[in-house]
């Protein structure tokens, strides 16, 4: 016995070995994930938390000076400052305005093109492209298009006298529709693409059915169609509403804002006061907090609708 | 267990490695500088003289550009993580306050008044580009691109007789080079010809950052108006009668400019030039070289003239350009090494060769040479104009005084939101309430 133990020991020893050097598929499975959650940590959840803390405080990033905790102030300043609540409002009047129009304009469009025809992947592909376009060159050559001397927009709406035309851009009745007119030029695309996907995946024998009980088009289109598609329109609208909100760069490259604060949305507001000479961080972060409040709101309520839409 | 300890040995010895290095770099001579600029030809033009540089010295220096909408979001996340990237920065005149009082800027004033440069440059220049605070005699830049507005005219639509004789019959004077606020008026009037496709006067109107204000106080600082008194009070100041007046002139001007200029700086003044919308247009001296290249089918009809005098004579432009701050961040051989090339840069002689690449000099006697007179067809006028500059607030709150600024006036005179008076009105009441929460006012 005492002869057989030595081997034996041996093998344990090196099985005990291996396993260390062997790592367990929880270990394999964490060191997987561990750089994603550094990273994350990293670049997400700390500045989001950091930011939450300067949102309290008196602070300027380029200002040698620590954070001075100051409570709920800047959010009081935000909240009691009417141009803060105008830029919300123009900021809400634009997000609707697009929304409504993007998807009525682009569910349309995704109705002309569900079925094919010669050239529809060309008609397609052609819609699609605005919306691969860079918002800054978009903003550029619609401020081209707009322009009352050269510009062919006033054109085709047939003003030709040029002391006379419409100045888009610079009108206060006029200059948020140039932005909605640009927006939903852009992103209806978006809206189609979706729709069509939706619309695409619906059974061709429900529309027999339909058909052989001889219920009229709009009734195929109120029980069917709209019911089917109705969960990626709402992701279609959840998406652009979002974006709407956060609308920056589209709008900067198109009036900077202007003329006055008609076009300031609160992302611009966020921009000056973050940085363009103010540096107020700790305002800014409280600002930003605000709008992602409303934001994570507004997508609560449609991923209720989506749900329900779901659920049937 | 042995290899562990040799795995450690390796990386200790790597660290020891990198870190002594790093010692051995910091105590070697500096051999490179940088100097951060915005990306505009006077950068190419600085890179020039630093090209002269590295072969009067050996030290390479490197201009890095930056696009002007984003230069000063840049340094300003430079400062905030005071970052060693740079060595010089070329930074407009209302950073000034910011730089020193947050502590981005190193105090030149020991620097300059030994080498004798506070009195090689024009005082206006040495004041606003690198004085901190107003009269304190404590300098912080080197007055490197001097510039202010101007205006470029059509000479050929000036000199035209049926236009001269048409224009003395109906406003009475004799068509020239307008003297007053009020005859550039008459004569933006008198060419704004819509059928034709000609407009009398181009402005600034970009809301973006500080266009319409610099292009505003042209008019308001030639009224008599100042943005605020001695005792930093703007109610009553900013609002002022001679104020409203200036803006309603402003107004004016809007409304003879080239139709779709409602957000308008530098490109599209001189496009609105080089297309022949427009007779006259304010712009940045820096920008007119633009209009003597073949860019400008007017070229060789193109003049330029300084900013007119307000009711009562006074005369101002509003100032652009930057002086060169020294980074603080740097180590102090970089600082020395920064200060060698600020003070070889300063020089009377390297100053006309600064001249001759198409740089704006602010040295005295090369502003006044006549080889600098006669260089371009600007050159007279900029002169003239570097005795009459103004500059807004350098003051650390200067970002937050802006903003209102831009949108009272972008709000009135593009949009026509409200009269002159409910504009400035609403704006002193503004920029009263941020200098109270600011500690500005006490």
């Amino acid at each position: 016995m005492s002869q057989a133990n030595p081997p034996m020991q041996q093998a344990a020893s090196s099985n005990a070995r291996r396993g260390q050097r062997q790592m367990s598929d929880r270990r394999i499975m964490l060191w997987f994930i561990l750089p994603t959650i550094i990273l994350l940590i990293l670049m997400n959840i700390f500045p989001l938390i950091y930011s939450l803390y300067l949102s309290f405080t008196n602070y300027s990033v380029i200002a040698d000076k620590a954070p001075e905790w100051i409570g709920v102030q800047n959010y009081q300043a935000i909240l009691s400052d009417s141009k803060f609540w105008l830029s919300f409002a123009t900021t809400g009047r634009y997000a609707l305005l697009t929304v409504i129009l993007q998807t009525v304009i682009g569910f349309g469009l995704a109705l002309l093109l569900r079925n094919k025809f010669k050239g529809s992947g060309l008609v397609t592909t052609l819609i699609l492209i605005p919306m691969m376009l860079s918002p800054i060159v978009v903003a550029t050559f619609w401020k081209m298009i707009y322009n009352p001397s050269y510009g062919i927009f006033n054109v085709l709406l047939g003003y030709t006298n040029i002391s006379t035309a419409p100045e888009w851009l610079g009108e206060p009745d006029r200059v948020l529709w140039a932005i909605i007119i640009v927006d939903v030029w852009m992103w209806s695309p978006f809206v189609m693409l979706l729709c069509l996907a939706g619309l695409s995946a619906i059974p061709e024998y429900l529309y027999e059915a339909a058909a052989i009980d001889r219920a009229s088009s709009w009734f195929q289109f109120r029980r069917i169609t709209l019911p089917q598609v109705m969960p990626l329109l709402l992701i279609a609208v959840l998406f652009r509403t979002i974006e709407a909100f956060k609308q920056f760069d589209l709008v900067y490259g198109l009036t900077g804002g202007g003329p006055g604060d008609l076009t300031e949305t609160v992302s611009i507001r966020l921009y000056r006061l973050a940085f363009s000479g103010q540096y107020d961080t700790g305002t800014s972060s409280a600002l930003a907090y605000i709008i992602l409040v409303v934001i994570i709101a507004i997508s609560n309520l449609y991923i209720r609708s989506l749900n329900k839409a779901r659920g049937g | 267990m042995l290899k562990k300890t040799g795995l450690l040995f390796v990386l200790v010895a790597i660290l020891v490695v990198a870190l002594s290095g790093i010692g051995i770099a910091a105590a070697q001579d500096v051999s490179e500088l940088t100097i951060w600029w915005a990306q505009w030809d006077p950068a190419n033009y600085l890179q020039q003289i630093g090209n002269d540089y590295e072969a009067a010295t050996g030290i390479k220096v490197t201009v890095v550009q930056t696009p002007w909408g984003d230069f000063y979001t840049r340094v300003g996340t430079e400062w905030a993580a005071k970052g060693t990237s740079y060595d010089l920065i070329v930074g407009d005149s209302q950073w000034v306050g910011q730089g020193v009082t947050q502590g981005h800027y190193v105090e030149l004033t020991d620097f300059m008044n030994e080498n004798d440069i506070t009195g090689s440059v024009t005082p206006a220049t040495l004041q606003y580009y690198g004085e901190y605070p107003f009269g304190s005699g404590k300098y912080y830049a080197y007055p490197t691109e001097g510039d202010a507005n101007g205006f470029a005219y059509r000479k050929d639509l000036f000199e035209n007789p049926d236009e001269m004789a048409a224009f003395e019959a109906k406003y009475g004077y004799a068509l020239a080079v307008p003297e007053t606020w009020a005859q550039l008026r008459d004569i933006a009037e008198f060419f704004t010809r819509p059928d034709s496709g000609l407009y009398g006067v181009n402005v600034y109107t970009q809301k973006d950052y500080d266009a319409i204000t610099m292009g505003f106080e042209n008019v308001f600082f030639s009224y008599g108006c100042n943005w605020m008194d001695e005792t930093n009070n703007v109610l009553g100041v900013v609002n002022a009668d001679a104020c409203v007046q200036a803006l309603d002139l402003y107004k004016e001007l809007y409304n003879f400019a080239p139709p779709g200029n409602t957000n308008s700086f530098f490109q599209e003044m001189n496009d609105s030039f080089t297309n022949g919308q427009a007779a006259m247009i304010m712009n940045y001296f820096a920008f007119f070289p633009a209009l003597n290249s073949d860019v400008n089918p007017y070229k060789d009809s193109t003049g330029y003239f300084v900013m007119p005098k307000g009711p009562d004579g006074q005369q101002f432009a509003a100032l652009g350009g930057q002086g060169m701050s020294l980074n603080s961040y740097i180590d102090d051989t970089r600082k020395a090494a920064a200060l060698d090339f600020l003070k070889w840069f300063a020089q009377e002689d390297v100053q006309k060769t600064w001249a001759e690449y198409g740089g704006y000099t602010c040295n005295i006697n090369v502003l006044g040479s006549e080889e600098f007179l006669t260089q371009t067809p600007y050159n007279a006028a900029f002169a003239q104009t570097m005795t009459f500059v103004k500059d807004f607030w350098n003051i650390p709150e200067f970002g937050q005084l802006l903003a209102p600024t831009q949108s009272a006036l972008s709000g009135f005179v593009v949009a026509g939101q409200g009269t002159a008076q409910e504009a400035l009105d609403t704006l002193a009441e503004e920029q009263d309430a941020i200098l109270v929460e600011t500690g500005v006012i006490q």
